[in-house]
Order: C-alpha cells, then sequence, then structure tokens
C-alpha cells in the first residue's frame, strides 16, 4: 500500500513557533519515521490519523485521498481505516482488558459489558496471549502486557494501516527487545501495512524497509537502506 | 412527630428536582465551558458562579423581580398559566439556581482532567462523537460530577434564603425542613424545631453515606 503524504502546518505556542513542511510518498510495507524528539514525527502521523489537520497539503492512503486542502477533502479520524498506537497506549482506566480490545466492534453509545464474549475479542486475546488477565484493569498491567492490549485493540478494528508512536520508548530494555521481535513477527503474519515512528536506530534496523529522516520539522532524506540512513544521520 | 414529615418529604423532593436540573444544565454548561476557547468563557464563568457569592436573599431578591407575575420571565410564563411565586415549583428553581455552581465547577474540573489522547483514541477507533462523550468523557468524569451533584443536594436541602423570598413559607406548600425550623422557633415550639434538627441530621448523614457507595469500585482505584 503506498502512503503520500504532503503537509505543511504552523503550530503557534506561547514558548515557540514551529513549521511542519513534511513530504514523502511511502511504498512498502514498513516505513519508519527517524528523528530526534522534537522534528515532527508524531505532529505527521497525527496528521496522517486526521487527529491533526495541516494548513496545506494533501494525504493520500492506497490512492484515496484522505486529506485535501485545496479540494476541501478531511475525511473525519474514525472513518480512515487509521489505527492508532499512543506512545504511552492511551488504554480506557475504566474498562478492563476485555472491554478496551472490543471497544471498535461496538459503535453505539454503550461501552462493551465487562464480561461481554464475543468470538472476535477471544481471537485477539488468544493471539497477544492475554486471557489471564481478560478481566483486569489498566492499572494493574505490566507495561508489556499494556503494549499488547493497546495492539490487540487497534488491530480488532481491522484498519488499512497500523500508525505507532514511539512504541517500545514505555519499556524496559528487556522487554523492549521482546516486544519489537513480537511486532514485528506479527506484522509479518498479518501483513498489514505500518509507519512506526522512533528516535532509536534498533528500532530503524528492524523494521526500516524505507526510513524517512525527519528533523526540525522537514524531511531530510528517504532511504530504502536503513544502514545508509541511520550512516547518515550520525554522521 | 407527625408534622416533621410534611416538610421533610417537600425538601426531600425540592432538593432531588434541583440537583436532577443542575446536572443536566451544569454538566451540559461544564462541557462548553471546558471546550470553549474564547476570552469570554471567563466573563461567563464569574455569572454562572455568582449564585454561590451572592447572600441568598440578595438572589432571592432577583429571581422575584424576574419571576414574579410582573417580572419579565413571570409574565411570560403567566401567559402559559404557570406560576412560580408562591409554589413548591418556585423552591425548586431557588434550590436550583443557588445550588448549581456547585455542580458546574466539580463537573468542569472533571472534564478538564481527563485525557485529551483518550478521546484520540476512541476516534481512530471509529466512534462518532457523541459515542466518545458517552463511553469515554462522561464515565471518566463521573466521579467528579456525581460529587458536585452531592454537594448541589446537600445545598439545595439547606437552602433557606432564596426560597423563602420566592416561594415563602406556606406549610405543607412551600415550607422545607430549614423554613420549617425557622418558623418553629419564631413560635416558641422547642418541641417541633428539636426534631426537625434531628431530622435534617439525620437526613443529610444518609445523604453522605448513600453517596459514598454510588461510586463504582474500579473508579476510585484507577483514577490515582
Amino acid at each position: 500500500m503506498s502512503l503520500a503524504v504532503d503537509i505543511q502546518k504552523t503550530l503557534i505556542t506561547r514558548e515557540r513557533k514551529f513549521e511542519l513542511s513534511v513530504s514523502f510518498t511511502g511504498n512498502c510495507q514498513r516505513i519508519v519515521l527517524f528523528g530526534p524528539s522534537g522534528a515532527g514525527k508524531t505532529l505527521t502521523l497525527q496528521a496522517v490519523a486526521g487527529l491533526l489537520k495541516p494548513d496545506r497539503g494533501t494525504i493520500t492512503l492506497g490512492g484515496e485521498p484522505l486529506f485535501d486542502a485545496r479540494r476541501g477533502i478531511d475525511v473525519p479520524a474514525r472513518s480512515r481505516g487509521a489505527a492508532y498506537l499512543f506512545q504511552d497506549y492511551a488504554l480506557f482506566p475504566h474498562l478492563n482488558v476485555r472491554q478496551n480490545v472490543g471497544f471498535s466492534l461496538r459503535q453505539g453509545w454503550l461501552n462493551p459489558r465487562a464480561r461481554e464474549v464475543t468470538r472476535a475479542v477471544e481471537y485477539w486475546l488468544d493471539a497477544f496471549e492475554l486471557h489471564a488477565v481478560a478481566g483486569n484493569y489498566p492499572a494493574e498491567l505490566s507495561g508489556g502486557q499494556r503494549q499488547r492490549v493497546a495492539l490487540a485493540r487497534a488491530l480488532a478494528a481491522q484498519p488499512r494501516i497500523l500508525l505507532l508512536d514511539e512504541p517500545f520508548a514505555a519499556l524496559d530494555a528487556n522487554m523492549r527487545e521482546r516486544m519489537r521481535r513480537e511486532l514485528s513477527d506479527l506484522q509479518t503474519r498479518l501483513d498489514i501495512p505500518m509507519v512506526l515512528i522512533t528516535h532509536d536506530e534498533a528500532d530503524v534496523a528492524v523494521f526500516g524497509d524505507q526510513v524517512v529522516h525527519v528533523d526540525q520539522g522537514r524531511v531530510q532524506n528517504v532511504a530504502h537502506d536503513e544502514a545508509l540512513a541511520v550512516r547518515d544521520v550520525s554522521r | 412527630m407527625q408534622d416533621a414529615w410534611i416538610p421533610l418529604a417537600l425538601s426531600l423532593k425540592v432538593a432531588s428536582w434541583a440537583t436532577a436540573l443542575d446536572l443536566l444544565f451544569g454538566v451540559a454548561a461544564a462541557l462548553a465551558l471546558a471546550r470553549w476557547r474564547s476570552g469570554a468563557r471567563d466573563v461567563v464563568d464569574a455569572l454562572l458562579t455568582l449564585p454561590l457569592v451572592m447572600p441568598p436573599t440578595v438572589l432571592g431578591y432577583y429571581l422575584l423581580v424576574l419571576l414574579g407575575r410582573r417580572g419579565p420571565i413571570g409574565a411570560w410564563l403567566d401567559t402559559f398559566g404557570v406560576r412560580l411565586v408562591f409554589t413548591w415549583e418556585g423552591a425548586v428553581i431557588a434550590s436550583m439556581i443557588a445550588a448549581f455552581p456547585l455542580v458546574l465547577k466539580s463537573a468542569r474540573a472533571a472534564f478538564e482532567a481527563t485525557d485529551p489522547q483518550l478521546e484520540h483514541a476512541a476516534r481512530t477507533l471509529g466512534l462518532s462523537e457523541t459515542a466518545i462523550f458517552f463511553r469515554v468523557t462522561l464515565p471518566l468524569a463521573a466521579r467528579g460530577i456525581l460529587a458536585g451533584a452531592l454537594l448541589s443536594f446537600a445545598r439545595a436541602l439547606g437552602e433557606f434564603g432564596a426560597t423563602l423570598m420566592l416561594a415563602g413559607n406556606l406549610p405543607g406548600r412551600t415550607q422545607t425542613l430549614s423554613v420549617a425550623v425557622y418558623s418553629a422557633v419564631q413560635a416558641g415550639d422547642d418541641h417541633t424545631a428539636n426534631v426537625l434538627v434531628l431530622v435534617t441530621s439525620v437526613v443529610c448523614v444518609t445523604v453522605l453515606l448513600v453517596a459514598g457507595r454510588l461510586v463504582p469500585q474500579h473508579t476510585l482505584s484507577t483514577s490515582r
């Protein structure tokens, strides 16, 4: 699937003015946005998800325009089919694991019931080995479990693309290694396109089929060879 | 003893109605204030908070002027046959206005404390804005809103000044517990006053105990 992003956005806060001007075309299943914190990676990812509205430009996913300032197209976040994994996972604290995973499977005004068993939820609980903690609340889970719940919740919505914001930053070193492998296997198995943002070169080595190097709100270069990209950055 | 039940029942009825209306309007106003990005926001907030700091008799006088049969709102209501002065509905209005800021303040603080990222997450999971409000925002703010409703109920139950000004002191019709206590003391009827004060105290303690149980357990454990 191809993802084409060409957006501009000016953000003004009391302390500073930030100009985001990002343009790249991704045509791999694994795209990494790589750069230091504060470079504008998260803003770019939020724009793709529909959580941030650019001032100008276009965003196209698989040939379908998600955003086009000139033509007045702005598909709402809920209809973009883009699952977003937040840095600190953003699990719903008032819902247990089962309800979090099944959150998107019920579209009405009521949350799934605490003990509601549906085939889709069971499938994702199995896939992420979450059965033992299905009745627990997010505050009672470990970092690795929280990430699994967040992934299961995102994938249960059957997204067209998976957007991951620094998915391993909140984990300790051992867990980070393990979850990296899990996510890599999962992506291969599901064959779902993903965009991952990171400032960690180890993530680039595992997921960087295509590396978009972002710094100071701009794309510095796009490389298909992760080694080259990293070398370029650390020069 | 028989005499205590009538003002007690009336007080509970008035306070319940006032709290229900406060919840409805208070939550709506709090949500609007929490989301509204404008300089006028603080002015509106200050105006809506006035009943908290104004003397209840002054508040009651305002209501009497506005809602009286010759007042601008009262005259309009009169064309529909609705009269608020010297009626229990008037007592509801007086208690409602007096207790309104308590729900507003608590609900606004609760809405502003909810993590916007959770609403973002719900958006990417395909929910409509209305569904997000009922499934994420409201449950997360529920504890704060409930606390506000409890305070508002207690305030409405104890409301005296504004109620007396607007609804008067008609035994069996607008004489609520706190007004009845005042009447009994004025009339030198110490026995009735004692009973009424005791009943009021028991009701207040009961309300506090019941409210403590209303808060769901897991909300308590996760909203650290």
